[in-house]
Order: structure tokens, then sequence, then C-alpha cells
């Protein structure tokens, strides 16, 4: 049995191994990926990002169950960044999640960043494919909102949710440029801290709510929480599902799903491509002599790049 | 692309309220370029069986004080072999007596550790292991 065919019958050691095969070897993935795509499409992927410590595994946990208790099924993708020194990760977000652990409708995963740059959102979203096609309605991803790999991992989300706390001054100007633009919804959490409101108001302005309102424009609303005790998750939840909703209704569900997957097929393409060109000339140190050759003058970058080109595409292996 | 990193999980299982240990542990491990799944105090078996296995990490090590020992990392390699996850290795730390040692090593517990090893000896054990 190939380890696409337990993730549909939604055997958990097999999706725990394919996800691992993704992270370690993501070419020896494709054919179960490829065996997976057509059973994808059903979950609603949610991204929750923020500055460290704002209590987005808190979050998390808390809005899956109230996922659960409607029965719905629930993956969970923890993306944390790793020591950049070692290479390895501490991965905690685990902690805030203890009661989800034995549920046998939820299905957790924390991942390192392993200093793959553009390769972590990829490593993600197939992750994200591999959970979807195993039947979760709702996958969460958290991610902390500090660098552009984790900016283009909530990109891969039908819906993002940036965390936000009350009393850190100068919250709002260090998170990630780029993350408080691409948000949903806001969730100022930890609002039994002092000035809530204050959070609020500021984000009021800088995103013009006074704007008069125009029928299926998207407004992120604003949902205080205390995670910690439950306050107003409720009403989270529901923003979040109200933005759902807003995306069947009004076709941009399949718009910006259609941009992620043409996004998706030419980052494969040119890895492809990539791939089998260097492979080709590699052989017999070609590529090193035209490297020489152009050190010593003997040809140029550009005559070098059409020389070596228009050659392979004619090749049985380019053509 | 880097060689694949080893993947550990460091659970509590017990009652006791001591973390400290387990978390100083975690950081060497991580230090040693591995990813460390972290889940807090307080685990049951049945908790730390379900995340390894979701996790699919290649060692489990397991931090008691509390003396339920006995009791508890038996289960935890019980339940992994239920769950098909026997392939991940089942470690023990804390204040074990010696004459549990051998016991918990015939219940599956490859290797237990005791306070006087070095951080540097159970991250060698655990290279050593995992690349077996
Ligand atoms: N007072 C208060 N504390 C909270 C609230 N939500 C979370 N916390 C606490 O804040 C701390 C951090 O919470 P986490 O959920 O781990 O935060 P996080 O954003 O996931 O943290 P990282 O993953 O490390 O970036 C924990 O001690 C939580 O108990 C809240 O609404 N109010
Ligand atoms: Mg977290």
């Amino acid at each position: 049995m190939s380890l696409a065919e337990g993730v549909l019958r939604g055997d958990v050691r097999a999706t725990a191994k394919l996800i691992s095969l993704i992270e370690n070897q993501p070419e020896a993935a494709v054919a179960d990926l490829q065996e997976l795509h057509p059973h994808t499409g059903n979950a609603h992927v949610v991204g929750i990002t923020g500055s460290p410590g704002v209590g987005k595994s808190t979050l998390v946990d808390g809005l899956a169950k109230r996922w659960r208790k409607e029965e719905r099924r629930v993956g969970i993708i923890a993306v944390d960044p790793n020591s950049p020194f070692s290479g390895g990760a501490l991965l905690g977000d685990r902690v805030r999640m203890q009661d989800l652990a034995t549920d046998p409708g939820v299905f957790i995963r924390s991942m390192g960043a392993r200093g793959r740059l553009g390769g972590l959102a990829r490593a993600t979203h197939n992750v994200i494919r591999v959970l979807d096609s195993g039947g979760k309605d709702v996958i969460l991803v958290e991610t902390v909102g500090v660098g552009q790999s984790e900016v283009d991992i909530v990109q891969t989300a039908d819906t993002v949710v940036v965390g936000l706390v009350p009393g850190m001054g100068d919250d709002i100007q260090t998170i990630k440029a780029g993350i408080l633009e691409t948000a949903d919804v806001f969730a100022i959490n930890k609002a039994d801290r002092p000035n809530a409101r204050g959070l609020e108001m500021e984000l009021r302005t800088l995103f013009g709510w006074n704007q008069e309102e125009e029928e299926d424009r998207w407004i992120p609303p604003i949902e205080m929480t205390v995670a910690t005790t439950g306050a107003g998750m409720d009403e989270l939840k529901e923003a979040i599902c109200d933005h759902w909703d807003h995306l069947k209704r009004t076709g941009e569900l399949q718009h910006r799903r259609r941009e992620r997957y043409e996004a998706e097929l030419q980052s494969v393409v040119e890895d492809y491509w990539r791939k089998r060109f260097f492979d080709y000339w590699q052989r017999e140190g070609h590529w090193e002599r035209v490297v020489e050759q152009v050190l010593r003058k003997e040809t140029d970058p550009f005559t070098a790049a059409q020389q070596l080109v228009v050659p392979f595409l004619d090749s049985e292996v380019g053509g | 692309m880097a060689e694949q990193p080893i993947r550990v999980l460091i659970a509590k299982p017990g009652l006791d309220g001591h973390d400290r240990g387990a978390k100083v542990l975690a950081r060497a491990l991580r230090d040693a370029g591995m990813e460390v799944v972290y889940t807090g105090l307080r685990q049951t078996p049945e908790q730390i069986a379900a995340t390894a296995t979701q996790e699919d990490v290649h060692v489990v090590g397991l931090s008691c004080l509390s003396g339920a020992h006995l009791e508890l990392f038996p289960r935890v390699v019980q339940l992994l072999r239920e769950q098909g996850a026997d392939d991940i290795v089942v470690l023990g730390g804390g204040t074990i007596p010696a004459e549990d040692i051998s016991a918990l090593r015939e219940l599956g517990v490859e290797e237990v550790f005791t306070p006087g090893t070095s951080m540097h000896e159970v991250v060698e054990f655990v290279r050593r292991r995992v690349h077996l």
C-alpha cells in the first residue's frame, strides 16, 4: 500500500511518514502527492501569525476545540523558526495544545525551518495537501510573522488571522511589513491587559475602517480575545467562518486558489527544467569548462548561455 | 541540501512538576542540530505515544522524577507497538534506582540515563542510535 492510500484511509502513521518524506526528500514524495491532488480542495486553510508570544498556539488550541465540538476534523501545522547556528529547533507549540494530542479527529505536526528559505513555504503547502486529502475540514497553520518565508507560508492560507497584543507599543511597527496587509481577521489577544481598546483604535485608523462600506468588500474584523480563558474565542471563530463564506460567495476563493496553483506550477516547472539542464551539462565537466572560458574572456556569460540552452533544447533530454 | 535532522520528542510523564532537567536536555539536543518537540509537564502515556506517532520522531526521551517510571515508561513502549510505531526508540531518564534499569530495558526502554550522565553523552548516544 502506498503512503497516499494510507493517507486517504485516514491512517495516522502513513500521514506522518508522508510528511517526513516531504520534509526530507521532496522528490521522493512526488508520486504520493500526484495521487493525493485530486482529493484536495475541501479544507479551509487558516493561517495564524503574529510576533513571538502573542498567544498563537493558545488561540489555535481554542479554535481547534470549537471546531471539534461541531465534529469538524482539524489539522494543525506549527512552524517554528530554527536556531540559526546549529540548524536544530525547539518545537514547543504543542505545550499549549496538550488536550488535543489524543483526539482522533485532530492531527498536529510541528515543523522546523531547516534553513530552507523558499522551500519551507512549498513544504508547508504540500503538508496542507496531505492533511486536506486525508479528510481534515479545517487546517490551522501557526507561524511567527517575522521573515519573508513566514509571509509566503501565510499566503498559502485561505484566511489569515493576525494576532496582536496590547501594551507592546511598537508591535505594529516590528511585525513584518506585509503581514498586516494580508490580515483577513485581527485578533487582539491578551485583551485582559490594559490598552486593548487603544490598539483597536490604532488598527482602525491604520486600515481606514471609516471608509464607507461597499457591498462584498471584506473589511477585516477586529476581535478581542483572552485565549487562556476562552473569552471572545467563539466570536473569533465566527469571524473566521464568515470570511470563508465570503470567499466562497464572491468567487474570491477560486480566484485565490487559481493564483496559488499558478505560482506553484511555475516554481515546479522552473525546478524541473533547472535540474535537467544542469544534469545535462554537468556531465564530463562540461559546465566547469564553460565557466573557465568565461573567466579567461574566451566567451561571455550571454553568449555561453545561448550556446548551452539551444543545444540542450534540441537534445533528447531537453526536447 | 543538508542531511535530514534527527527528530526527538522530550516528554514528561507523571505528576511531578519539575521540567528544568528536561528543558536543559531539549536545548542540548537542539544545539546539536536536532529538531526537538517539547510537550510540557504531566503527559499521559497515551498523549506521548500519539504525539510521537504524529510527529514521526526517531526517539522519545521520557523524563520522570515521581517514581512511577516502572509503570509509565513501558506503557509508552507498549502503546507505540500497538500503533505500529515500534521503530521509535524509547529512552528514559530521571532519578531511577539501579535495580529498575534492567527491568526497564527488558520492557523495551533501550537506555536509561541517570542524573550523573552528561548532556554530551546523551547527544552522542542519540546520534549513534539513530544512524545505526
Ligand atoms: N494573560 C494572557 N496570557 C495569555 C493569553 N493567551 C496566551 N497567553 C499566555 O501567553 C504565553 C504565550 O502563549 P503561546 O500561545 O505559547 O504564544 P505563541 O504566540 O504561540 O508563542 P510562540 O509560538 O513562542 O511565538 C503563554 O504563557 C500563554 O499562557 C491571554 O489571552 N491572556
Ligand atoms: Mg506558538
